[in-house]
C-alpha cells in the first residue's frame, strides 16, 4: 500500500486516496471547433507510459483536495507530490 | 508412554501432560511440544496421503516449510482446515485431522492413483480435462474428493479478528540470532522496534542448537538478549506472528497467533526501515522413494531431539552434500538413536563436525549417494552406490542398510520470499549454489542465513550491523556494541547435488519426488520439457511444481536445477520464480478482522427511520441507506401495498421519506457560471426562486446524474442527486473546480445528512399543508410549480419546493433533520382527516414509471444520451457544457440507438421482468439479434394494467410497432412500443 503525501495533510496510507489518472490533460477551450478525432484525444487517449508518470490524486478520505504526483509505474516510487493551484486554496 | 520421548532435556515442559486426539486416537504430549513434535513423541509417522498420487506421507520438517502433515485443527465451527503440524502448539484437548487420505490412512481408495501413475503425469489435469468433456462430470467428483486441504465449517466463526495499523522505525522479521542481534542494535539507538516469529519462542535456530555464543550455551545467550530486548523502550516483541506480507513503500502485514478473546490479529505495518531474517530453509535431496515416511530434514531431526526431547528414529542413516547434516549424526548419537551411516556424496570429506562422528564410530561413506528407499509406510532400508560425481553415471557396488529414519540435507535455501515480495530480485550465488536476495527495492536490508551467511557468527555479526545500519538510516546514534562470537565448526564446500542419478532409465525408476505436496518428480520436469516447455512459469504451472499450500520452500529450487539440466542451461538462465503474499496461508477471519455482520459495511438511516420501523416497513438497501421499501398492512404482500399506496396517493395524499437525496449547497459570485458549465439547461437564465430539472453529462455525453435544482438566491443554488449518485456529484463538481476551474470563486457544502425531505404527494397535499400551518399561500398564483420559497411549517423553519416526482400535486418539505420525526409525524397526524399513506420506494417507482420519468441507473447505464431519452429540450444552444461536444459524435448520431419507450404487453396482464431482452422475430432460430431490453417494469393500480420502459434500438420512431419480449422460458410474447408517458400526457395534475 503506497504511502503518499498530500501537499496539505502529509503522508498518509493509500486508502485514503483516489487516482485521478494522468495528469496535464487540460479540457479545450472550445469543444466546438475540435474534430472528432482531436476530441476523441481529448477524451479517450491516455500515455499509459512504463516509468515516470504525472498524476492527479485526491485526498478523498481526507481534506478532498487534488494534487499532483509523479510516479513510477514500474517500481511505484513516488518522486514528489505537489499543490496544483497555490494561489487560490492557500 | 511416549515412545520416542528422551528423557532430559528439549524445552518441553514435563510437568504439564497434554492429551489430545489425532484421527479419532488419544494421544498424550507436552506443554511446548507442536503437534508434529508430539505425534512423533508417540511414534506417529504417517499424517497424510499426497495429493496426486495418494501416496503415504510423514512429517518431513519442523516448521513453515512442511509439506506434508497438513491437519485440520478443531471441530465444529472452530475448525481450521489447512494448519501445519510442525506449526501448531499443543494445548490440552487439542483434536486433529489428516486432512488427505480419504477415507482413511491405512487403506486410501485414491491411492489406486498409484497404481496408475503414469497416467496422472505431468499436466494430467490439463490434458485429461480438455477433450472429454463429458466426463468431467466423473472426474470433478472424484478429484474433488480426493484432494483439498481440510473443509472449512460450516458455521460462522465464533472467534474475533481484529486489525491494528502501527508505524515503527525499524520491523525485525525472524528472531535467530540474526534478528535478535539487529533488533537489538536498533532499539538500543532509540529507534522503535517491531521484531515477530512465527514461532512460540523467540530464538529461531538456536532453539535446538548445541553451539555456544561468548562461552555461554545458546539458549542461555538467547534467554539474555529477550530478557534485555523485552527491558527496552518502544520494542514490540511478536511471537506466534508470522509476517506474511511486503508491500509497496514498506508496509508489511503480520498474521499474530493469541490465546485471549481475539484469537488472530492483523498487524499493518507501517515501517521506515525493514530487516528480514527469516533465515533458510534445508532443501531436499531427490532420489528415488524420496517421500517415504521416515525421509526427514537432518536439521527438522535435529530441532526434534534438542528442542522436543523426541528422537524420530531408532536407527538413523544420514545422507548429505555438505556439513550441516553431521550436526545430526551427532544429535541423534547423543540421543541413544544407532547411526548406522553418514553417506556423503563428496569424495573429499568434510570438516570438523566430521571428526566428532567419527570418533563416535559412525561409519562414514564419502563419495557415496542414497539411490532408493525400501518400505511402503516407513522406511525400512536404503541402498547407497558409489558415485564419482558424474551426471548420469552411478558406480558400482550396491549396499543395502537397514534404518528406519533417513535424515537428508541437500544444502540450504534462503527464504527469499519476502525480499522477492518487495519487488526485489534473487540471484543466484555460485559459491553457495542457492538464491541470495539481490539489491533492496525498498528501504529493507536482508541478514542472516537469508543472505546464506551459514555460521551463527556471521548471522550475529550481520544482525548487529544490519541494526544499526537501519538505525542511523533513521537518524539515530548507534549504541557501541561487539558482535558475539559462537564456536563456529570449520566446513568444507557443499557439492550441487540436484538429482541422484538413478540405477536405471531415470524415467523408468521409482519416483524421484521434488515437490512432495504437489507430487513433482524429476521425470514430471523431464515430461514437460520433452513437450516443449521452457519458460519456469510454464513448467511451474504444467506440472504444478510449487503450487502447493508451501509455495514449494522444499521443492522449487531443485525443480528448478533437474529443469535446467534438462534444457541444458545453467540455474540463473533458467530463472527465479515470484514469490507472492502470503508467505504462509493466512486465515480469512484475519484479514476480514471486523468488518463482519453489522460491522461490514456502514449502515446509513434516515432520521425519521424510527417512525418507519415502528409502522412496520419493510426495509430496502439503497448503496448503505435502509430505505422503507413498502408498509404493509395486515395480510398485505409487496404488490397489495403497493397498489394500495400509489391509489391512496393519486386520490387523496401520499408521503414519503426521500431523506436520501443528495443534497448540494452551491455559493459564490461565479456560482452560475460554475453550473452553466455543469448542468445542460440554461442556469442563468433561472428567475431567484425558480426551481428546474436537471442533468448532468459525463464528458462523454452520457446521462451521469439528475435531479431538481432550484437558485436560492443571485449567487446561490441548491442541488439535489440521486440517492446513490450524490458522493459522484459532488467529487465531480470538485474536481472541475479544483483541477480546471480554480480561477472560479464558488463554494460546495453537502446539505445531505442536514435536510431531511419529506415528500408529500396527491390532490390534498396543497390542504394538508395549510392545516398544519403554513407561513405562506400555497395556492397556484402564489406557489406555482417548479417554484421554492422558504417558509414556517407547523412553527418550524422550512424550505417548501413545489416539485413533483409523481406527475402528482406535490410539495417537497426540506427541514432541518432534528425537526424531521416531528415534522412528519405532526403531517401524519393531520393527514388522518385525508387517510394519509405513507409509501415507499416501490410506490415511488411505480408513480413515476406511470409519468415517464426516469431513474438514472437502472432506466441508463452510462450508455444513454439525452437524445436517447428524449431530453432534446434540456440541451441549450446557447452554451458550452460538459458532454455538449460528444453529443455529435458519429455514434452518438445514429438513428438505431437505443432509446427510451413504452412498452404495454399485449396480453395486458404480463409484468415483465426487469432485464427482459427484446426481439424482434419470435420464432428467428437461436441466436436471435436482440433490439432492447426492458429496464422498468410494474403492475399500474391506476392505470389497471402493467406498464415497462424499455430502451429499443431506434424507438422513438417506432410508436405502435409490435415486438416481443424473450421470457425466461423459451417462449416471446408480444408489447407494444408506446409513449414513455402513461398516465396524464397533458401534465394538469401537477399544475393544478
Ligand atoms: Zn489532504
Amino acid at each position: 500500500m503506497l504511502l503518499i503525501k498530500c501537499p496539505w495533510c502529509g503522508e498518509r496510507a493509500e486508502t485514503e486516496f483516489s487516482c485521478g489518472g494522468e495528469a496535464g490533460i487540460t479540457r479545450p477551450a472550445n469543444p466546438d471547433s475540435l474534430t472528432d478525432a482531436e476530441w476523441a484525444d481529448y477524451l479517450f487517449m491516455r500515455k499509459n507510459p512504463r516509468g515516470a508518470h504525472a498524476e492527479l490524486w485526491n485526498h478523498s478520505l481526507g481534506c478532498r483536495r487534488w494534487f499532483g504526483v509523479e510516479r513510477d509505474t514500474v517500481t511505484y516510487r513516488i518522486a514528489k507530490t505537489c499543490k496544483l493551484s497555490p494561489g487560490k486554496t492557500d | 508412554m511416549q515412545p520416542n520421548r528422551i528423557d532430559k532435556g528439549g524445552r518441553i515442559d514435563r510437568s504439564q501432560p497434554l492429551r489430545f486426539r489425532f484421527n479419532g486416537r488419544t494421544y498424550e504430549g507436552f506443554a511446548g511440544d507442536t503437534l508434529a513434535s508430539a505425534l512423533l513423541a508417540n511414534g506417529v509417522l504417517l499424517v497424510g496421503r499426497s495429493f496426486k498420487l495418494h501416496r503415504p506421507r510423514g512429517i518431513v520438517g519442523a516448521g513453515a516449510e512442511e509439506p506434508n502433515a497438513i491437519m485440520q485443527i478443531g471441530t465444529g465451527a472452530e475448525a481450521l482446515p489447512n494448519r501445519r503440524a510442525t506449526q501448531v502448539s499443543l494445548h490440552d484437548g487439542l483434536v486433529a485431522r489428516s486432512t488427505r487420505g480419504w477415507p482413511g490412512l491405512r487403506f486410501d481408495v485414491g491411492a489406486v492413483n498409484n497404481l496408475f501413475s503414469r497416467v496422472f503425469a505431468a499436466g494430467f489435469y490439463y490434458k485429461t480435462f480438455m477433450y472429454p468433456q463429458a466426463l468431467w462430470k466423473y472426474y470433478e467428483r472424484f478429484i474433488r474428493r480426493s484432494a483439498g486441504f481440510g473443509k472449512a465449517p460450516r458455521k460462522p466463526d465464533p472467534d474475533r479478528y481484529d486489525h491494528r495499523n502501527a508505524h515503527c522505525d525499524v520491523l525485525v522479521a525472524g528472531a535467530g540470532p540474526a534478528g535478535l542481534m539487529a533488533a537489538l542494535a536498533a532499539a538500543k539507538s532509540g529507534a522503535r522496534v517491531i521484531i515477530a516469529d512465527d514461532q512460540p519462542e523467540f530464538g529461531g535456530s538456536l532453539l535446538a542448537s548445541s553451539q555456544t555464543i561468548d562461552n555461554k550455551a545458546a539458549d542461555e545467550w538467547l534467554d539474555d538478549i529477550v530478557t534485555e530486548l523485552a527491558q527496552l523502550d518502544g520494542v514490540t516483541m511478536l511471537n506466534r506472528s508470522v509476517v506474511f506480507g511486503y508491500h509497496d513503500h514498506n508496509f508489511l502485514t503480520i498474521a499474530e497467533n493469541r490465546e485471549n478473546h481475539v484469537r488472530q490479529r492483523l498487524w499493518r505495518v507501517r515501517a521506515r526501515q525493514v530487516i528480514l531474517a527469516q533465515g533458510a530453509f534445508e532443501r531436499p535431496l531427490v532420489f528415488c522413494n524420496n517421500d517415504r515416511p521416515g525421509v526427514m530434514l537432518a536439521s527438522a531431526v535435529s530441532t526434534y531431539i534438542n528442542r522436543y526431547a523426541v528422537c524420530p528414529g531408532k536407527r538413523a542413516v544420514v545422507f548429505t552434500n555438505n556439513d550441516s547434516a553431521y550436526q545430526a549424526a551427532i544429535d541423534l548419537h547423543g540421543a541413544g538413536a544407532t547411526v548406522s551411516a553418514v553417506v556423503d556424496s563428496r569424495m573429499q570429506g568434510a570438516g570438523e563436525l566430521a571428526k566428532a562422528v567419527e570418533q563416535a564410530g559412525i561409519p562414514v561413506f564419502h563419495g557415496h549417494v542414497v539411490t532408493d528407499v525400501t518400505g511402503q509406510k516407513r522406511v525400512s532400508g536404503v541402498r547407497i552406490a558409489k558415485w564419482n560425481g558424474d551426471a548420469d553415471s552411478l558406480v558400482e557396488n550396491t549396499i543395502s542398510i537397514d534404518c528406519d529414519l533417513l535424515a537428508m540435507s541437500g544444502g540450504w535455501n534462503p527464504a527469499v520470499h519476502l525480499h522477492s515480495q518487495s519487488g526485489g530480485k534473487n540471484v543466484w550465488d555460485e559459491e553457495l549454489h542457492c538464491f541470495v536476495p539481490g539489491d533492496a527495492v525498498q528501504a529493507e536490508i536482508s541478514v542472516g542465513a537469508g543472505i546464506g551467511q551459514w555460521s551463527l557468527s556471521d548471522c550475529l555479526r550481520s544482525g548487529l550491523e544490519a541494526g544499526n545500519e537501519a538505525a542511523m538510516r533513521c537518524d539515530f546514534a548507534t549504541a557501541e556494541m561487539v558482535a558475539p562470537l559462537a564456536n563456529d565448526a570449520a566446513t568444507q564446500a557443499l557439492q550441487p547435488l540436484w538429482r541422484v542419478p538413478a540405477a536405471k532409465d531415470p524415467d523408468r525408476c521409482p519416483k524421484q519426488f521434488i515437490d512432495f505436496q504437489n507430487d513433482t518428480s524429476v521425470t514430471d520436469i523431464r515430461l514437460a520439457v520433452r513437450e516443449g516447455y521452457r519458460n519456469v512459469e510454464h513448467v511451474k504451472r504444467y506440472t504444478a511444481l510449487g503450487f502447493g499450500t508451501d509455495q514449494g520452500k522444499l521443492g522449487n529450487i531443485n525443480g528448478m536445477a533437474v529443469l535446467a539440466e534438462s534444457l541444458g542451461e545453467q540455474i540463473p538462465a533458467v530463472g527465479t520464480t515470484t514469490f507472492r503474499p502470503p508467505y504462509t496461508p493466512v486465515s480469512f477471519g484475519v484479514c476480514a478482522g471486523e468488518s463482519i455482520g453489522d460491522l461490514y459495511d456502514p449502515v446509513r438511516k434516515t432520521a425519521i427511520h424510527e417512525w418507519h420501523q415502528s409502522a412496520g416497513a419493510a426495509f430496502e438497501n439503497v448503496g448503505q441507506w435502509h430505505r422503507p421499501w413498502y408498509f404493509p398492512r395486515r395480510g398485505e404482500d409487496l404488490h397489495a401495498a403497493v397498489a394500495r399506496e400509489c391509489l391512496a396517493t393519486r386520490q387523496s395524499v401520499g408521503m414519503l421519506d426521500a431523506s436520501t437525496l443528495g443534497k448540494i449547497d452551491v455559493q459564490g459570485k461565479d456560482a452560475v457560471e460554475f453550473l452553466e458549465r455543469i448542468y445542460t439547461h440554461n442556469v442563468g437564465k433561472m428567475k431567484n426562486g425558480r426551481c428546474a430539472y436537471g442533468i448532468m453529462l459525463g464528458e462523454d455525453g452520457m446521462v451521469m446524474d439528475d435531479g431538481v435544482m432550484a437558485r436560492i438566491g443571485d449567487n446561490r443554488f441548491y442541488l439535489t442527486t440521486t440517492t446513490g449518485g450524490a458522493a459522484n456529484v459532488m467529487s465531480w463538481l470538485e474536481s472541475w473546480l479544483q483541477t480546471e476551474w480554480p480561477e472560479l470563486d464558488v463554494y460546495l457544502t453537502s446539505l445531505t445528512d442536514h435536510y431531511s425531505t419529506i415528500a408529500v404527494a396527491g390532490p390534498n397535499s396543497r390542504r394538508l399543508l395549510q392545516k398544519v400551518g403554513c407561513s405562506i399561500d400555497l395556492a397556484n398564483e402564489h406557489f406555482p410549480f417548479m417554484t421554492m420559497q422558504t417558509a414556517e411549517l407547523a412553527g418550524v423553519a422550512v424550505q417548501l419546493f413545489r416539485v413533483s416526482f409523481s406527475g402528482e400535486l406535490a410539495f417537497e418539505v426540506n427541514v432541518n433533520s432534528n425537526y424531521a420525526q416531528h415534522m412528519w409525524q405532526t403531517l401524519m397526524d393531520a393527514g388522518q382527516e385525508f387517510d394519509i399513506t405513507p409509501y415507499g420506494t416501490e410506490t415511488m417507482h411505480v408513480l413515476r414509471a406511470e409519468k415517464g420519468f426516469i431513474i438514472v441507473g437502472q432506466d441508463t447505464d452510462g450508455s444513454v444520451t439525452p437524445v436517447d431519452l428524449r431530453m432534446n429540450w434540456l440541451l441549450s444552444r446557447d452554451k458550452d457544457f460538459l458532454g455538449k461536444r460528444s453529443l455529435s459524435r458519429p455514434d452518438c448520431l445514429r438513428d438505431d440507438r437505443k432509446q427510451l419507450v413504452g412498452l404495454l404487453p399485449e396480453d395486458n396482464k404480463t409484468v415483465l421482468p426487469e432485464g427482459t431482452q427484446l426481439i424482434e422475430n419470435p420464432s428467428a432460430t437461436a441466436p436471435v439479434p436482440m433490439c432492447g431490453h426492458v429496464s422498468s417494469s410494474y403492475m399500474s393500480a391506476c392505470l389497471g394494467h402493467p406498464i415497462a420502459l424499455a430502451l429499443v434500438a431506434g424507438g422513438h420512431s417506432r410508436k405502435d410497432e409490435t415486438i416481443y419480449a424473450s421470457l425466461a422460458d423459451g417462449s416471446a410474447i408480444p408489447v407494444r412500443i408506446v409513449s414513455a408517458v402513461f398516465y396524464d400526457q397533458k401534465n394538469e395534475r401537477q399544475n393544478d
